[in-house]
């Protein structure tokens, strides 16, 4: 049992922490509140689509600039998809290159972009990892926040 | 004014030019009639004597000592007549030869050298003239024979053969070189008769006599002796010749200008001579007609001045309009960006707010102990809070940057009353505060407008009355604006100590004082009967709170100012609402005011224009029958029920009855329950119920065992069910009440008709209804979305999931579509669809094209379409409508949001064509 209380404490605060540095909002929060008994995996369902949305945007993005001519508005749809997503700071500032045609710019973004991403990725995976260990202990979620 | 002047000069000129012209005639006769006695005395003393008595020494000398008789003359000298036959022997006598004239006059300038010897010998004539003896001033023409000048030939001959002096034409005299005239007068041997004929004349004739006159010097001398002389320029002209005037004296200046003719008379009649005056000066300038055209033009400039002054203040000003006009621009341009702001600003908060209550709300549903509710249910009730707030915030932009508008759709004033009340009930009864509703009758139970934003309003005010009331009432009344001016019971209520909970509150009368619509009353009704279409409310909300400080009453209305910062460290609140309230009741065609007394309390009223939802007219019986009409949610088991109200207060009997009446029972008020049973023992009246006021029930305790026991005599069947109408305030003694025999239930206040109802039909054995006042409305929609097929469009993968999910947990069926034109293809009629929610920003075709063309393609039906956006400033939801979307929501989704947009679109499943 201790080790389950250890887990779900290790779980809250790895939740906490993620909402404090902002890599997770409330719309986690209503994703989990939409996950019930019918439907146990919604969150990591929707997670997991989102991961490879973006990454196959990401793909799509390197692809677009590596193109001897760019096609500007391509990437420019890609991106605002993207920031549909997570990754609002940075971007605003890839459409802002984007409509310098600033290729530079854009690829120092996308590199951006990808590093956010992985970022995210690791951390989402992280708390995945920690959710299952506290299921598999045999414990519950503490949701929603 | 200017002839005038002149025809003066003129006159002037020639009174002066005659007076100078008759004194030179005077003068000159003077002078001519010397000369003529000097002819005689030549006549006497040269011919008369033998020998002469005159030689040259004695004429020269005589003629200088009476010089001064001849003013005129600068000399004069004698010529005698010689024939030629006698000339050799005068020449010998002489001594001298008779000389020739013409050439002496040919070369004048000899003549001043004063050389007679150069001049040549007289040819021979038939007779000569030479003279003999002259004034020493002309001594030079001794010698000369004056036949043989041509000017003084013809005088001599003139002379002579009239025998009076003749002048010659003027010319130059030969030594001063000034003009003058030769008078001639000849000298007879005899005298001869007046009327002697010329011939005989030039027979007798010795010779002559000759007085040179100056001319010049004359009229000199003349004029100098006259004043005046400066102001007229005299001319003397020698007009014998009437084409060639010779000029005699004056310089000779041709002058248009004003000029007077004077004859002369120098006694020869053969010569005519006139004098010309003329003003030496030009005509004075006419000053008067200078000063008044200097006047005019001083005038002119001055006005012109002005003018100019007024046109550069007029573009000064048309300058600065302009700069005020870019200000107000600017001004306004940042109100509409701080409204901007704030919608913005509002909305970002709003959403994760949103987040949380969602949470909170599904919290409520787990298995939770009874702290962690009470703490959930407290985090609820604040996020509510902060979300009214931020609400009231977002109102507030938005009806500064002039976007709310107000809907018109039929609502029923009454249940939206109801709700009000429901909504604070809770908190007045924490607080032990009376809350009662009464709407008139005059009321129509169905009306046309806004009703969110009239239940805002209302709610607001109410809100502000319970947060500033510890004991007392709040009392909320409706009439139609009519039946408030005409009416005296409402005046004398709340006059006087009447009122609700007895306590004093501030006068209605005051707070609506300053109305428009009243202050017109005197002059005509205000409601004219065409605008009978038109209801004009007065609403009005009574307590007995503490009041506003009366310095701060001015500010009340303007937004964030609460009466000081310490109100909303004690009460809360953004001091917002009272200016939302204003801006709404202005929408609303109506005026807001209060009345407000401290420590006594505030009575806030306003007035709003609403239509007049039934068809029916006003009559009073088909009014009746509406508000039993809609009672249909009530068990129509009560219609035409009898029920009697013991009340000591009329106000709250009112009430009282309002909500009793609203259920189709008819009503009977008493006072007192003496008065009331006196009523119940009537046989001729039935009772079904019999409602009892708390307070007379408490005062008349000794009676009320006995209005119990009479009542309970009735015979079974018509006994009438007793309740006590109870304040929260004695809530507590609901147990003793109800220890009697007899079964006493108890209503607790405020009364509304739908509880009433209930606990009416649990008394009288009905079947059960819902205890509680209205169920949750989301439980209702949330029924509707059972078994509802609804599409979802969203090329986002994640979006799509979410909100299926959150659709499907309240049981529709959801199918998605990722693209517009998967939704095209789904909706294409007929279809299964009951609803949909549309992504806007999708590539290839957007939301706004798709729904374009699902609407397009719609022959009957209208599925509802709801865009989602993350964006929910006003100009989307026009942009909306524009392509035929109904609503939308914002994003993120919030299970709340879905379901409200939804329920305004999805009859309840009964009415369904699916």
């Amino acid at each position: 049992m201790d080790s389950v209380v250890l887990l779900q404490r290790q779980l809250v605060d790895y939740t906490a922490q993620l909402f404090n540095e902002g890599f997770l909002d409330d719309q986690f929060n209503q994703l989990q509140q939409l996950q019930d008994e019918s439907n146990p995996d919604f969150v990591v369902e929707v997670v997991t689509l989102f991961f490879e949305d973006s990454e196959r945007l990401l793909n799509e993005l390197a692809k677009a600039l590596e193109q001897q001519s760019i096609d500007y508005r391509k990437i420019d749809a890609h991106v605002h998809q993207l920031k549909g997503q997570q990754l609002q700071k940075v971007c605003i500032a890839f459409r802002n290159y984007c409509e310098e045609r600033n290729i530079e710019g854009c690829q120092k973004c996308l590199q951006q972009v990808k590093n956010e991403y992985s970022l995210v990725k690791t951390k989402l995976e992280t708390l995945f990892k920690l959710e299952q260990q506290v299921l598999a202990a045999g414990g519950s979620i503490p949701w929603p926040m | 004014m200017s002839s005038q002047a002149f025809e003066k000069r003129k006159e002037t000129l020639a009174s002066m030019c005659d007076e100078r012209a008759r004194m030179l005639q005077d003068q000159f006769n003077v002078s001519m009639n010397h000369v003529q006695a000097m002819s005689i005395l030549i006549s006497t003393f040269h011919h008369g004597k033998n020998p002469s008595a005159i030689d040259q020494r004695t004429f020269a000398r005589y003629t200088e000592r009476t010089a001064f008789e001849r003013p005129l003359t600068s000399g004069v000298a004698y010529a005698v007549r010689v024939l030629h036959s006698e000339r050799e022997q005068f020449e010998k006598q002489q001594g001298w030869t008779i000389k020739r004239m013409d050439s002496f006059e040919q070369n004048p300038v000899h003549k001043d050298d004063n050389a007679p010897k150069a001049l040549e010998p007289s040819p021979i004539q038939e007779e000569y003239a030479p003279v003999i003896f002259a004034q020493d001033t002309v001594a030079h023409v001794v010698s000369l024979d004056l036949l043989s000048g041509n000017e003084d030939r013809e005088n001599v001959l003139r002379a002579r053969a009239s025998g009076k002096g003749v002048l010659t034409a003027p010319f130059r005299l030969l030594k001063t070189k000034r003009l003058g005239v030769i008078l001639t007068f000849a000298v007879y041997k005899t005298d001869l008769p007046s009327n002697a004929t010329p011939n005989e004349r030039i027979q007798a004739t010795d010779g002559y006599l000759g007085g040179i006159f100056d001319i010049e010097s004359l009229v000199e001398k003349l004029l100098q002796q006259l004043a005046s002389k400066q102001t007229i320029l005299v001319n003397v002209y020698d007009t014998t010749n009437q084409s060639h005037p010779i000029s005699m004296y004056g310089s000779n200046v041709s002058d248009d200008g004003l000029e007077h003719v004077s004859a002369l008379n120098l006694e020869d009649p053969f010569r005519k001579h006139e004098m010309r005056c003329r003003f030496k000066q030009k005509p004075p300038w006419p000053w008067l007609a200078i000063t008044t055209s200097i006047g005019i033009l001083v005038i002119a400039l001055l006005i012109g001045y002005i003018f100019h002054a007024t046109m550069n203040r007029i573009a000064k000003v048309e300058d600065d309009y302009h700069e005020m006009k870019e200000l107000i621009k600017r001004a306004e341009a940042a109100d509409v960006a701080k409204s901007q702001f704030l919608a913005t600003v509002s909305h970002e908060i709003r959403t994760p707010m949103n987040g949380v209550l969602g949470m909170l709300h599904m919290l409520m549903d787990t298995d939770l102990d009874a702290t962690q509710q009470d703490y959930v249910r407290t985090a609820q009730d604040s996020g509510k809070a902060l979300v009214s707030l931020i609400n009231e915030v977002l109102d507030q932009a938005k009806i500064e940057s002039g976007k709310i508008e107000l809907e018109a759709v039929q609502f029923d004033l009454r249940a939206i009353m109801d709700d009000v009340l429901a909504l604070f009930s809770g908190e007045a009864h924490e607080k032990g505060i009376e809350l009662a509703v009464y709407v008139s009758d005059g009321v129509p139970e169905m009306l046309i407008g806004d009703p969110g934003r009239f239940r805002q309003i209302i709610t607001n005010l109410m809100g502000n009355s319970i947060k500033f009331t510890k004991k007392g009432h709040i009392f909320l009344t409706v009439h139609p604006v009519e039946e408030v001016m005409d009416s005296v019971d409402v005046e004398t209520e709340s006059s006087s100590r009447n009122t609700l909970s007895g306590l004093p509150v501030a006068d209605r009368r005051r707070s609506c004082a300053g109305f428009k619509i009243f202050n017109c009353e005197g002059s005509s009704h205000p409601l004219s009967p065409s605008s009978s279409d038109l209801i004009n409310l007065i609403v009005s909300v009574e307590d007995t709170g503490e009041g506003i400080p009366l310095e701060a009453q001015p500010r009340v209305f303007t937004p964030f100012m609460q009466v000081d910062p310490s109100i909303s460290r004690k009460y809360g609140g953004t001091g917002i609402g009272l200016s939302i309230s204003k801006c709404l009741v202005g929408l609303m065609n109506g005026e807001i005011g209060f009345a407000s007394i401290p420590d006594i309390g505030s009575t806030f009223t306003f007035t709003a224009v609403f239509s007049n939802g039934s068809s029916n007219s006003n009559d009073s019986k088909q009014q009746k029958q509406r508000i039993k009409n809609q009672c249909h949610t009530t068990p129509s088991e009560f219609q035409h029920m009898t029920a009697l109200v013991v009340d000591p207060k009329p106000v709250r009997a009112k009430v009282s009855r309002y909500q009793i009446q609203r259920l189709g029972i008819h009503v009977e008020l008493v006072s007192d329950l003496n008065q009331g049973l006196s009523s119940i023992s009537n046989e001729n009246r039935v009772f079904k119920m019999v409602f009892v006021e708390q307070e007379a029930w408490d005062k008349e305790s000794s009676i009320s065992a006995h209005f119990v026991n009479s009542i309970q005599k009735i015979e079974l069947g018509f006994s009438p069910v007793l309740f006590l109408l109870g304040n929260s305030l004695s809530s507590s003694r609901t147990n003793t009440a109800t220890s009697g025999a007899y079964t006493l239930s108890i209503i607790t206040k405020p009364l509304k008709a739908s509880m009433l109802a209930a606990s009416l039909q649990r008394a009288m054995g009905g079947n059960t209804g819902n205890p509680r006042n209205g169920e949750h409305p989301s439980l209702s929609l949330c029924n509707h979305l059972v078994g509802r097929k609804i599409l979802i469009v969203d090329d986002n993968r994640v979006n799509l999931i979410v909100a299926a999910a959150a659709l499907r947990k309240y049981g529709a069926e959801v199918i998605s579509a990722d693209s517009g034109k998967k939704a095209i293809k789904l909706l294409k009629p007929p279809h299964q669809f009951d609803a949909c929610f549309m992504d806007i920003q999708m590539p290839e075709m957007d939301g706004f094209e798709a729904t374009k063309r699902i609407r397009d393609m719609e022959s009957n039906g209208h599925i509802p379409i709801l865009a989602m956006t993350a964006d929910v400033i006003q100009a989307t939801y026009e942009e909306c409508q524009r392509w035929g979307m109904d609503g939308y929501v914002s994003k993120p989704f919030e299970a709340e949001q879905l379901y409200q947009e939804l329920s305004r679109f999805l009859q309840p499943p009964s009415t369904a064509n699916s």
